[in-house]
């Protein structure tokens, strides 16, 4: 066992795969000589040089668009968005190039890029900083969707994520880089698109990803106080989307709840709670409900920016009148 | 297939043999483009295209050829949505091709792609591509990847004069500038961005001093003749093989609407008839003829021929096969990958668990 970050796990994901693939490059705003705006990509620019931690202008749609043609001739580009609010600037690049070209051309090349990216609140960073925009990648065939919530996940999706023949979205959470886990991380972890049963109740399930994990594992631990046993999912992959986990765990259970930091209307929650709606009606006792984002654009205010997206005490109270309905 | 049109250039000798034979490849190469459109405009009227949305590029014959002759094999290329005659300039198979654009099994992209997201990557076909200036910084990243694995592949991008003005172009002749990548950027100005004149679109129209701006070789060639477009294009190629990345505008006239729906009526018959007068395939057999490098008749016979090469291309994808229903999930991912549940497949599973 070591103590490591999330970033830190990242950082040697990237290190190792690149270490083992010379035709893995970073492309990205000051992911070389800065090292990255969080510092995920500190000093690989000493090991790997100028060439392989490429530091570009600020062109986001360019980054992802360099990386379309260089993973379509030969490379294995890592394409870095400081920020998903980004995506903004990128999209068609992502959406109308690199998910359609293996469709688009029958089949004939893949683009085996990954843009790594970051989202999430937590640290008063304003409505374009703080954004949790899978919903926009989840909506497009074509994409791979990885959302880590763990140190030992950073590090495994990442790798894995290395080795795949079509195009990787890979969002870390931004109020997650500093947090520190002792991992061991040659120890088995689920296969990339399963889903991991983080903790094991028989009175819900909790349906999460990304940060929101921590909140429901701790949700989970104070429910387990008054008397409320609650199963939580970590999806760890929302494309692919580990259904069969769901679906056996709601069915046992007979109440779900989803958590997600996204917006609500038409977000990730939404597909999830739908999901599991249609596959489970029979097995389910309630509604399956959902906790999201609110419908607003985040704010810098830390009492407005806290308050706008699903927290502990929030799961707490809903899977207490959940259960009790 | 002929070498000319594979990539080779064949201009490369000196003395009148090799002029001679350069022209009359680069006539050639013309011709088959401009009678391939005309069999795409066919296609389109018979009712046996995949659609309307048909971009020919009659007029514009000399910068596909005239560019197409300076590249290698090895080089790579993306084209906006006018791209039939690069791709044909480049050595595709009309029947394929035509195929594609019907949207049938046998087609380049088995029919999902059709005519303006047509590729081959055995071609160096980067792709097609239907969003305006789209397909632009693909040739950056394969320009590095050429200068990181040492390919010696020069990349062009190949887009119209509505591309000059979208954003990613910038980007994409910055970062190429910046880190002396083997790429080429080719405006063909054909003077519309659908129904927009150029002028009607910016208040710049001499596109090449944009690109020095950037720090890249930018040049304006005339895109009624051909061999001038081959001679300037050839150095361009050469120098982006070098690490110096050029931008190139060729200027020319769309002859005909924007797509096969499009009756132009943004525009008048007397300007449409001037603009028609700057005729590469014309010039150029003008000049064939004029130097005594070929007879009329011969330049008949020989159209004539390219006339029946392209009409077997319509009944060839005439006859073709639609893609399979099952054909739909495959290729959203790799291989292998699961493929997407089929709507129906899906409301059978849950109808069934009632």
């Amino acid at each position: 066992m070591e103590t490591l970050t999330y970033r830190d796990a990242l950082r040697r994901a990237l290190a190792e795969a690149m270490t083992e693939d010379a035709d893995i490059v970073v492309i990205g705003e000051e992911v070389g000589r800065y090292g990255g705006a969080y510092g995920v990509t500190k000093d690989l620019i000493q090991t790997f040089g100028p060439d392989r931690m490429i530091d570009t202008p600020i062109s986001e749609p360019a980054i992802v668009g360099v990386a379309v043609g260089a993973a379509m001739t030969g490379l294995r580009p890592v394409a870095e968005l400081m920020y998903i609010d980004f995506l903004g600037m990128s999209m068609d690049q992502l959406a109308n190039q690199a998910a359609k070209i293996r469709y688009m051309f029958g089949g004939q090349i893949g683009v085996p890029m990954v843009l790594r990216t970051q989202g999430g609140t937590g640290r008063s960073a304003g409505a374009q900083h703080s954004q949790s925009l899978e919903a926009w990648v989840m909506h497009t065939p074509g994409l791979r969707l990885a959302m880590p919530a763990t140190v030992a996940d950073a590090y495994h999706l990442l790798r894995h994520s290395l080795t795949l023949p079509d195009p990787v979205v890979f969002i870390e959470h931004k109020a997650l880089y500093a947090r520190k886990e002792a991992v061991d991380l040659t120890a088995p972890v689920p296969p990339w698109g399963k889903a991991a049963v983080r903790r094991i109740g028989d009175d819900l399930v909790i349906v999460t990803y990304s940060r929101q994990l921590h909140f429901a594992l701790e949700a989970a631990a104070r429910l387990a106080e008054t008397g409320i046993e609650a199963t939580v999912i970590d999806l760890r992959t929302l494309n692919p989307l580990d259904i069969d986990t769901l679906r056996a765990e709601v069915e046992r259970v007979g109440k779900a709840m989803v958590v997600s930091e996204g917006a609500l209307t038409a977000g990730v929650a939404a597909e999830l709670s739908s999901r599991i709606s249609e596959e489970c009606f029979d097995f389910l006792e309630q509604p399956v409900v959902r906790l999201a984002g609110e419908d607003v654009p985040i704010a810098v205010s830390p009492a407005l920016e806290g308050a706008s997206v699903p927290g502990v005490d929030l799961i707490v109270q809903t899977a207490e009148r959940l259960v009790r309905w | 297939m002929q070498s000319a049109e594979a990539g080779q250039d064949s201009g490369g000798a000196t003395g009148d043999a090799g002029h001679n034979r350069a022209l009359a490849d680069l006539y050639r190469t013309m011709r088959r483009i401009r009678s391939f459109e005309e069999r795409v405009g066919e296609l389109f009227l018979r009712g046996e295209s995949a659609g309307s949305m048909l971009h020919l590029s009659i007029g514009e014959e000399a910068a596909a050829a005239g560019i197409c002759a300076g590249m290698r094999p090895q080089d790579s290329f993306t084209t906006h949505h006018r791209g039939h005659g690069i791709f044909l300039a480049r050595g595709a198979e009309p029947q394929r091709m035509m195929a594609e654009i019907a949207g049938k099994r046998d087609g380049y992209c088995h029919g999902k792609g059709g005519s303006m997201h047509i590729a081959d990557m055995g071609l160096g076909h980067l792709g097609a591509n239907a969003i305006v200036g789209g397909g632009i910084p693909a040739v950056v990243g394969a320009g590095l990847s050429s200068k990181r694995k040492r390919l010696g592949s020069v990349s062009v991008a190949f887009f119209g004069d509505g591309a000059m003005q979208q954003g990613i172009l910038y980007e994409s002749m910055n970062m190429a500038a910046l880190w002396d990548l083997p790429v080429l950027f080719v405006c063909i100005n054909n003077q519309y961005g659908m129904g927009t004149r150029v002028d009607q679109a910016t208040r710049a129209t001499d596109f090449e001093k944009r690109a020095q701006a950037f720090g890249l070789d930018g040049r304006a060639v005339d895109g009624l003749d051909v061999e001038a477009v081959r001679q300037v294009a050839g150095e361009m190629i050469d120098a982006a093989r070098a690490g110096r990345p050029g931008f190139l505008t060729v200027s020319c006239y769309r002859f005909f609407g924007h797509a096969r729906m499009d009756k132009s009526p943004y525009r008048d018959a007397s300007e449409e008839a001037e603009g028609r007068k700057k005729d590469p395939v014309a010039f150029a057999r003008d000049r064939l003829i004029a130097e005594a490098l070929a007879d009329a008749a011969t330049l008949d016979q020989l159209d004539a021929e390219i006339g029946r090469e392209m009409d077997a291309s319509i009944e060839f994808a005439i006859a073709a096969e639609a893609p399979e229903q099952a054909a739909m999930f495959r290729d959203v991912f790799a291989a292998g990958e699961p493929e997407p549940e089929p709507l129906r497949t899906r409301l059978d599973r849950v109808l069934a668990r009632r």
